[in-house]
């Protein structure tokens, strides 16, 4: 069914179950221990698999002797790259990234796999792999890779440096500038990518003021409390299942198929429950390396991660290095705005500098501006998605350069923003034109918010900054059916990651009408419904809901129906109200309201089972933009910084259960704040990774943060039936620079490089000190 | 490598198992005892969500050997709630939505259990310290602290009542 | 790789001095576990103490008390009187990692994993603690700063251990203190740390301190002049500034992934004038 005009219109005003706070439905199993995640399935006479990684940043590969391995007591299966041949159509980069062939391209890039009967024998067997390694240079950091002398991870990609010069230069500033001829050469840089509109030259030329910055942040990861896990299961005709933690189990399926060169109906995958993604579980690394050990050992396989491979091996997002500029009027108008952004993302192309460059001026009413963004590769794991990939880096440079212009004209920093918001009927800096959008709804109410009327101490800063994220949509396939006793299934193909199958029960049991507990949400196999795209770009509880809703509008016209031929009149004559079909008025006959469990009691008799279907590939996901307000205490003499009360203000479209909503922002900015202040990748000069562990990448801590005030609110999305937008990504956009500006207020210096650790703010306070000396 | 022998209390039963020297408590629970509620999000004591009780004490069952627990009293998630009573506490989590994926939420009833019974009255700062042995990533905290303070107010409450 | 649970010091003794290959003790375990999930430590013979009558005693003797090294943090914490005479090296030994890690970690595993970072271990040496060595021989009693000698190497022998630690009680009007600095509030490694202990005399003049500093040498420095610095005066500010710049230049720290030697410095000197102010305060009563 298209998403017709007629169906646009239902947006509901008032709703009943909808915008509720119930318990969620999985809860249950989860506080009781009963909930079953990735690592907690096993199978009859399963094995343990283990990975071997590279302790190499680059090298070639020379020799790989796997005989020792094989030969040890207790060992069933080792595989190397040779056991996953590149098949026709196989996406080869995550092939490669799966396992090395030819050069191992970072630390922990994994290199053979083996599967014994338990954990100790498979340590065993792969300290017995023997690997001839020849160490090649390596680098990982953005702007050292982008150079024309860096050392070249791949031969294939190539870039014009000369073209480059001419446009933006920046990055090949230095000793080979003048020397390097027109055309192609072997490079890091991946891809160059351009937005904007207008002339940005005449618009600098009419500012009153420019500010203008270089900025760098660091690599940072997701850091899901569950490690990737996995149990596969090949049989030796073929057909293979996976269970698996992961936000997409399509992709998985499809994926891994084409990896292994199987029928994608051969592969049945389901999603266990899943401990936290944040983007990181988009994309496939155990999963083939187990179905193909299963598939040579012809035993069950599980494969569980250590905490030390997530940080090695999986994707943390990119680096980034960066140079915005922004020109104002005395007023505080923008008159033109220019982003030069920098991104590795891995040993891979892929980096999200793209949305990076989309999403930079998002917030802003611009008529003159320009967004340049590269894609580079380094010697580092291969980044993956992380909630709102690329849009946290480039609003912490331009939300800075914001700030910092509001202090140089004496502006309000929200005042400032106002004057520039982008509203409906914007251009956006990336193309589209904006329809109703909550940017300036979400400033206006954090103005009014108590905490911005706080005053305050000695070495305290306020910071605001604002964000926006453009909200996925795609493909969902959905059904719902009703069980014999009138209460009803409703399978979804979108992984639940933070409470979903909640907002799932609500919008299907407000389209009927009915108690939230009549309905059980579950997530449903590959082999159970169509394509589904992963649950991520905040897509859920828009597009899973939409399905939703369409499916039980599918299912209520088909009650009706069945009431018509109970009754005897037309089905145009049924009506479906407060949970049961009725006559649609007094021509339409006396009849009792036949409720579900009437329907379902008399379904035999009225043509069997009755289910509601629904798939799309939807569009409408309408953006949210969030205003976060952040008061910080920074020790003049430590360089730690406090954070003292935090507001994020949104826009959900419609908030349907208000408590997640709610999650979703405060999730959100505590994740910012461990970026902005702490968390990083911290690599040696030997190109490894030194802190692939907890406890020297730091993540927020329960004493670290104040409660995160939330203000939802809510300008309908009108490409949704009741107006949801998706909420998980915005808000980590705003927090490394709200959290930024308020440090740059409480040391009354512009810090411009993340994390804001306590030796950078320390180093940057005794640089002030001694240049007020000077 | 010699296996050991181990008789034990677990929830308030005797358990008996047979495991390797080097084999974590953790390891024991999930793999030898089909008891997966514990979790592994580090191995290295980092991030909480393998809490368990050793007589009593809070402690990571992943710095525990298997071998250790020999005489000693083991409580986990599995055995917080009293046949169909949840615990106040897990109660609680669910009222005020207190978890999302729900991985590390075992390990925070584990602790936040053992907070209230030391302390009944804690403040916010106790209560956020108390927990900060307990990483998520998801809730960014505040959900899980309003529903610990909610449930130690139920509890005293309750306990008066009682009294 | 063998786990050995003994009932005596003596058969303890007798595990580790025959055993071939790596032995190491198992009190709580909180460094061992993870050496060994690391890879890092592959030990052929594991030797659990906690069996042995006395580990977990904490024990007023004539001049102090004597904890024992299976003692935990939480225990120690939880003994109104040592926390009361020692609150310094107390609170040192409770911020050891998390409520879940206090529940295992001990004073005397910390001092012997010689870390530079350990918490516990500027704090004994400011309280002139000192540590019951048993092995072979007779047991003897080494200064606690004299078991750490490198990252991680101690200068215990083969077939030692120790069993205990003992804390001298304090002279009348005297206060310690310890602090670190970590990036987060918790579940830190210390970046710096400072443990000062000083005694007034009635007239509220400094008549003898200890100042320790961690995490800025490869082992736990004593600073003498830090001391000295105290030593005959009121603890003003200038007492205190002295004292920062001395423990500042005695600080011979490196750079790594958890601050900068720039960082370092400035920073043992911030929080030796911050715990030494803290100890005054004690001392005062």
């Amino acid at each position: 069914m298209p998403l017709d005009s007629e169906n646009k219109t239902i947006v509901p005003t008032e709703f009943k179950t909808v915008g509720t706070r119930p318990v969620r439905p999985d809860g249950m199993d989860k506080v009781t221990g009963r909930a079953r995640f990735g690592a907690d399935m096993s199978a009859p006479g399963m094995l343990v698999g283990a990975i071997l990684r590279s302790p190499h940043a680059h090298a070639r590969i020379r020799k790989i002797d796997t005989s020792k391995a094989e030969a040890l007591a207790g060992v069933k299966a080792v595989i190397t790259s040779k056991d996953l041949k590149a098949q026709p159509g196989c996406d080869m980069d995550i092939l490669v990234n799966v396992m090395a062939r030819g050069k191992a391209l970072y630390d922990g890039h994994a290199v053979a796999a083996v599967a014994a009967v338990d954990m100790s024998v498979a340590r065993k067997a792969l300290k017995l792999i023997e690997i001839d390694y020849k160490v090649l240079p390596h680098v990982t950091d953005v702007d050292e890779a982008m150079k024309p002398d860096a050392p070249v991870l791949h031969k294939h990609i190539e870039h014009d440096y000369h073209q480059d010069m001419l446009e933006t230069a920046d990055h090949v500033k230095g000793k080979n500038e003048k020397t390097l001829p027109p055309g192609k050469r072997p490079s890091n840089i991946a891809g160059r990518y351009q937005f904007g509109h207008g002339d940005p030259k005449k618009g600098f030329r009419e500012a009153d003021v420019i500010v203008e910055h270089e900025f760098k942040t660091e690599a940072t990861h997701q850091g899901y409390i569950e490690p990737h896990a996995c149990l596969a299961n090949v049989s030796s005709d073929g057909w293979a299942e996976l269970w698996v933690c992961t936000q997409g189990h399509f992709m998985v399926r499809d994926t891994c198929a084409s990896l292994l060169g199987l029928d994608v109906s051969r592969l049945r995958v389901t999603a266990s429950e899943i401990g936290g993604g944040f983007g990181g579980k988009t994309t496939v690394f155990i999963e083939p390396v187990a179905l193909a050990l299963s598939r040579k050992a012809g035993r069950p396989v599980k494969v569980v991660m250590s905490r030390d491979e997530v940080f090695r091996a999986t994707g943390p997002t990119s680096s980034a290095s960066m140079k915005v500029r922004i020109g104002a009027k005395r007023d505080g108008t923008f008159t033109a705005a220019e982003a030069i952004l920098k991104y590795q993302g891995g040993a891979f192309p892929g980096s999200p500098v793209e949305m990076g460059a989309m999403t930079a001026f998002a917030c802003y009413d611009l008529k003159d501006v320009k967004i340049v963004g590269y894609d580079v590769v380094t010697n580092r794991p291969k980044q993956a998605a992380y909630r709102a990939p690329g849009a946290p880096m480039s609003a912490f440079a331009v939300e800075g350069c914001v700030g910092e212009l509001a202090e140089k004209l004496g502006m309000d920093a929200i005042d400032i923003r106002l004057k520039n918001a982008a509203k409906e009927g914007t251009v956006s800096s990336y193309g589209p034109t904006f329809g109703p959008v909550g940017l300036v709804e979400t400033l206006e109410a954090a103005k009014k918010h108590k905490n911005y009327k706080v005053k305050l101490g000695k070495n305290q800063g306020r910071g605001v900054a604002s964000g926006f994220w453009f909200n996925f949509a795609g493909q969902t396939c959905t059904t719902i059916n009703l069980n014999i006793d009138g209460t009803l299934g409703l399978a979804v193909g979108t992984p639940d990651i933070g409470g979903s199958r909640a907002s799932m029960c609500l919008m299907a049991a407000e389209e009927l009408g009915i108690p939230y507990d009549q309905v059980r949400t579950i997530i449903a196999d590959t082999s159970s419904l169509g394509y589904n795209d992963v649950t991520d770009g905040s897509r859920v509880t828009f597009a899973s809901g939409l399905a939703t809703i369409y499916a039980t509008r599918d299912l209520k016209a088909k009650l009706c129906a069945r009431a018509a031929t109970i009754w005897g009149i037309p089905e145009e004559a049924v009506d479906w109200e407060n949970g049961a079909a009725r006559p649609a008025g007094a021509n339409a006959g006396n009849f009792d309201p036949l409720t579900l469990a009437d329907l379902a009691e008399q379904a035999a008799a009225t043509g069997g089972p009755v289910a509601g279907h629904y798939e799309v590939n939807a569009d409408g996901a309408g953006p949210s933009f969030a205003t976060h307000v952040v008061d910080v205490e920074v020790d003049p003499e430590t360089g730690a910084t406090e954070v003292l009360r935090y507001l994020v203000v949104q826009d959900a479209g419609k908030a349907v259960h208000p408590s997640y909503v709610e999650g979703q922002f405060q999730g959100g900015a505590v994740q910012g704040i461990g970026w902005v202040l702490n968390e990083e990748y911290i690599y040696g000069e030997d190109g490894r990774l030194q802190n692939p562990g907890f406890l020297d990448y730091r993540i927020p801590v329960c004493s670290d943060v104040p409660m995160i005030d939330t203000v939802i609110v809510e300008v309908p999305n009108p490409g949704h039936p009741y107006g949801v937008r998706g909420v998980g990504e915005t808000s980590i956009v705003p927090p490394l620079a709200a959290v930024a500006n308020a440090v740059s207020a409480a040391m009354g210096v512009r810090a411009t490089t993340l994390p804001m650790s306590p030796p950078k703010i320390l180093a940057a306070l005794n640089n002030k000190m001694r240049q007020a000396a000077d | 490598m010699s296996s050991v022998h181990v008789s034990t209390m677990i929830n308030g039963d005797e358990v008996d198992f047979v495991c390797r020297p080097d084999e974590s408590l953790l390891d024991v629970l999930r793999d030898r005892l089909g008891m997966t509620g514990s979790k592994e999000g580090c191995g290295t004591g980092d991030c909480g969500a393998c809490s368990v009780t050793l007589d009593g004490r809070l402690v990571c069952s992943c710095l525990v050997l298997g071998a250790e627990a020999g005489g000693h009293e083991i409580e986990t998630i599995e055995g917080m709630a009293d046949g169909e009573d949840l615990h106040p506490l897990q109660q609680k989590f669910l009222d005020h939505a207190a978890l999302q994926c729900g991985i590390c939420t075992p390990g925070f009833l584990i602790a936040a259990k053992n907070l209230l019974e030391n302390n009944p009255n804690p403040t916010e700062t106790e209560v956020r310290y108390w927990l900060a042995g307990n990483l998520c990533r998801c809730t960014g905290y505040d959900k899980i602290v309003r529903a610990v303070m909610d449930a130690a107010k139920d509890m005293r409450k309750g306990h008066r009542n009682a009294a | 790789m063998r786990y050995e649970s003994p009932q005596t010091i003596k058969a303890a003794v007798g595990l580790l001095s025959k055993a071939r290959g790596t032995s190491r003790i198992l009190a709580g375990g909180t460094d061992l576990l993870v050496q060994m999930r690391s890879g890092m430590l592959e030990p052929d013979l594991i030797v659990d103490i906690k069996n042995i009558p006395g580990m977990f005693d904490i024990t007023k003797e004539k001049d102090g008390y004597r904890i024992g090294a299976a003692v935990s943090g939480a225990e120690l914490g939880e003994h109104p009187k040592v926390k009361e005479l020692w609150p310094g090296v107390v609170e040192a030994t409770e911020l050891i990692g998390s409520t879940q890690i206090q529940g295992r970690a001990t004073m005397v595993g910390n001092l012997c994993n010689a870390s530079p970072a350990a918490d516990s271990v500027p704090a004994m040496i400011a309280a002139r603690a000192v540590a019951r060595v048993v092995g072979p021989k007779r047991a003897r009693n080494v200064a606690v700063e004299d078991i750490a000698i490198a990252p991680g190497k101690t200068s215990l022998k083969k077939g030692e251990f120790v069993a205990s630690v003992f804390l001298p009680k304090p002279k009348r009007r005297t206060g310690e203190a310890y602090l670190r600095f970590i990036p987060r509030t918790e579940m830190d490694i210390a970046v710096v740390g400072a443990g000062v202990s000083l005694t007034l005399n009635t007239k509220g003049v400094c008549s003898d301190a200890r100042v320790s500093l961690g995490a800025v040498a490869a082992r736990a420095l004593v600073v003498d002049d830090a001391a000295d610095a105290l030593i005959g005066t009121k603890v003003d500010k200038a007492a205190l500034d002295e004292l920062a710049a001395i423990c500042a230049a005695a600080a011979k720290p490196i750079d790594d992934k958890r601050g900068t030697k720039e960082f370092r410095i400035k920073v043992a000197g911030v929080l030796a004038r911050r715990a030494a102010a803290i100890a005054l305060k004690r001392a005062k009563g």
